[in-house]
């Protein structure tokens, strides 16, 4: 039986991000972290087709 | 409009579109986006796979930390476990019974799978080793004794496992009334304790034989697939804690969002695990329905967002909404 | 005599005969007006639909797409083969790493669309199916989590129970069966959610992407210009159409 092994392996206790109360997994804070990054990319990049629409509005 | 309903619903000065249309191929881009859905989940899957951590068994349990396993069995036995003095849906007993004011919705919803932890985790399946006369015999001693005589039995058993267990949590030195070797246990009762000895060891035995995982599965008919009766004596015992907190999986690691390893886990419930950290929450024995009914509650508000007055006028306040039309605000020419 | 003409009924009949049309003509009806093809598919969007953060609805229907797929491979071969070989693991991995695309997609999707208040112009229906699918798909992976039959699952198991019994829910939802659970996951809860994602998208085509805020500048001229047919401020979104392209 082949098994397929990860690239990186993650199977180790995870580190932890702890202030004051507050304790997040790195892995939590990192896709969190990416959701805000992910969500300011998203409105402030130029969408592609302004071409179309600058036509359709003619 | 009454003042309710103008509360309800404000002023909507949005008008229907009628302005221009352009060229947008909306399954084309159902199909691209489940490609490139699909390449970061491979990409992922290739470079960091997922956790599997193997499952406790009682077995497991048993042959690893003997002690705590006599230390639990005896507890289901004389009914002081956290299982036996739950309540519902289990017993009728009130140990884990949580309400809110005048809200008792555990109790009215009632005993819907019963478990009697004697009977279930000890008796019954000590009943199933019938090639052990002697056994059956304490067993049957044990079943006929009144109720007193059984607790004046297990509390001399239960007590040096109790003071030991003790002595480990404040790391003192134990009384050394407790022992092991082999996998055995031995308790130096602090009275009679009658055939309970026997029965705790033969349960050991049975334990560690992987006969008690089985047992406590099947028990009442052949096909099954419900694993409570296993899942709640093992949780009752102290091996699936030791691995939660090794994996950072307890309430006060914030565990309700973790996943085993170093895995992302459940980022989304994050409002939910803070509100156990925060008092009175924190310290309250009924922090689950508290929790839950405030979750509800939010629930509910994101869900009425578009009625809920300053909530819902913030996006017009804040004005994020001018670099998403930017370029339909340029087009007007009315600029920033 | 064509299989649409039976015997007796007349085509087109007019709108006094509709009333005794067969309930499937009368479904047809419905839906084709709520929903003509034209609005069902259109092959054009608003001008003002020129932001990365659009793609965000059809992003999290595509990791929708790619968890059942994964997820009917995994409920091909049972509950225990992932455990066993490679590639069992392999599409194990996917499932969990859509999961996670889902929520994370959804949540941008929501935030944007929160912040273009996109319950505008009579599109509160929208905006309700959407939040009730996010809460729908929490205990939709907190079923699968509990059906994993490893130690995750034993521990998430044994600690939601708690939860969910001090509400009541427990008497009736125990995460500890899992048979039970693989039943609501597999099939209950998708069935929820998938049907919930169908009527929110179905909203979407008949509003129309929310038109964008008018600016505080156009409503005063609007304003100073009363009377003009043309003006903006006005109570009330009517339906947006999707139309033709340009």
């Amino acid at each position: 039986m082949i098994v397929l092994a990860a690239v990186f392996n993650l199977n180790h206790p995870a580190h932890t991000v702890d202030w004051h109360f507050i304790h997040l997994s790195v892995a939590n804070v990192v896709v969190i972290g990416l959701m805000f990054v992910v969500f300011a990319l998203a409105i402030a990049l130029p969408f592609p087709g302004a071409e179309r629409r600058r036509r359709a509005l003619k | 409009m009454s003042r309710l309903a103008r509360l309800v619903h404000p002023k909507d000065d949005t008008q229907a579109w009628k302005g221009r249309y352009y060229p947008y191929d909306l399954v084309k881009e159902l199909v691209i986006a489940v490609g490139v859905i699909l390449v970061i989940v491979v990409l992922l899957t290739v470079l960091l796979s997922s956790p599997d951590d193997k499952p406790s068994t009682i077995a497991q349990w048993s042959k690893q930390k003997p002690v705590d396993f006599v230390t639990t069995a005896i507890t289901e036995l004389d009914g002081t476990s956290a299982t036996a003095e739950y309540g519902p849906p289990y017993n009728h007993r009130s140990g884990s019974v949580q309400h809110f004011f005048i809200l008792h919705p555990q109790r009215w919803l009632g005993v819907s799978h019963p478990i009697d932890t004697e009977r279930d985790f000890v008796l019954d399946p000590l009943r199933k080793v019938t090639s052990t006369p002697a056994l059956q015999a304490a067993v049957s001693q044990y079943e006929a004794a009144p109720k007193n005589q059984k607790a004046q039995w297990t509390e001399a058993y239960a007590k040096p496992l109790e003071e030991t267990a003790t002595a480990e949590e404040e790391k003192k030195q134990p009384p050394g009334t407790v022992s092991e070797s082999n996998g055995s246990v031995v308790v130096k009762p602090s009275g009679d304790a009658g055939p309970v000895p026997v029965l705790m060891g033969a349960l050991l035995l049975a334990a560690q034989s992987g006969a008690l995982d089985g047992d406590l599965l099947t028990s009442g008919q052949f096909y099954q697939t419900d694993y409570t009766k296993p899942l709640l004596f093992m949780a009752d015992g102290g091996l699936l804690d030791e691995r939660a907190e090794q994996q950072h999986l307890l309430g006060k690691q914030w565990g309700l969002m973790n996943e085993t390893g170093s895995y992302p886990g459940q980022p989304w419930l994050w409002l939910y695990a803070l509100w156990y950290q925060v008092e009175p929450m924190k310290s309250s024995p009924n922090a689950d329905i508290q929790v839950l009914l405030i979750m509800a509650l939010m629930s509910l508000a994101f869900i009425c967002i578009p009625i809920i007055p300053g909530v819902r006028d913030l996006p017009r306040r804040i004005p994020i909404y001018r670099l998403i039309w930017r370029e339909h605000y340029r087009s007007l020419g009315t600029g920033s | 005599m064509s299989v649409a003409e039976p015997a007796g009924v007349e085509p087109q009949a007019s709108a006094v005969e509709r009333k005794h049309e067969s309930w499937t003509a009368r479904v047809r009806e419905a839906a084709v007006d709520a929903l003509p093809p034209e609005k069902l598919l259109p092959d054009g969007q608003p001008t003002y639909v020129a932001s990365w953060i659009y793609l965000f609805g059809v992003a999290s229907i595509a990791s929708l797409v790619v968890i059942i797929a994964s997820g009917s491979i995994l409920a091909l071969k049972g509950p225990a083969w992932w455990h066993f070989t490679g590639v069992g693991h392999f599409f194990n991995s996917i499932h969990l790493w859509a999961v996670e695309l889902f929520f994370f997609v959804m949540v941008v999707h929501l935030w944007g669309k929160y912040w273009v208040a996109a319950w505008r112009g009579g599109r509160v229906r929208v905006w309700i199916t959407g939040a009730i699918i996010f809460l729908i798909a929490i205990p939709t992976a907190l079923t699968g989590y509990v059906s994993q039959q490893n130690f995750d699952a034993q521990w998430i198991s044994t600690q939601a129970k708690d939860a969910l019994n001090s509400v009541g829910v427990g008497a009736f939802f125990n995460v500890t069966n899992f048979g039970q659970m693989y039943s609501w996951h597999v099939l209950l809860f998708p069935l929820a959610v998938v049907a919930l994602v169908a009527g929110h998208v179905l909203l979407v085509r008949t509003h129309g992407v929310v038109p964008p805020f008018e600016l505080q500048k156009r409503l005063e001229l609007a304003g100073a210009r009363a009377g003009d047919p043309s003006a903006g401020a006005g109570a009330g979104g009517r339906d947006g159409g999707g139309g033709g392209g340009a």
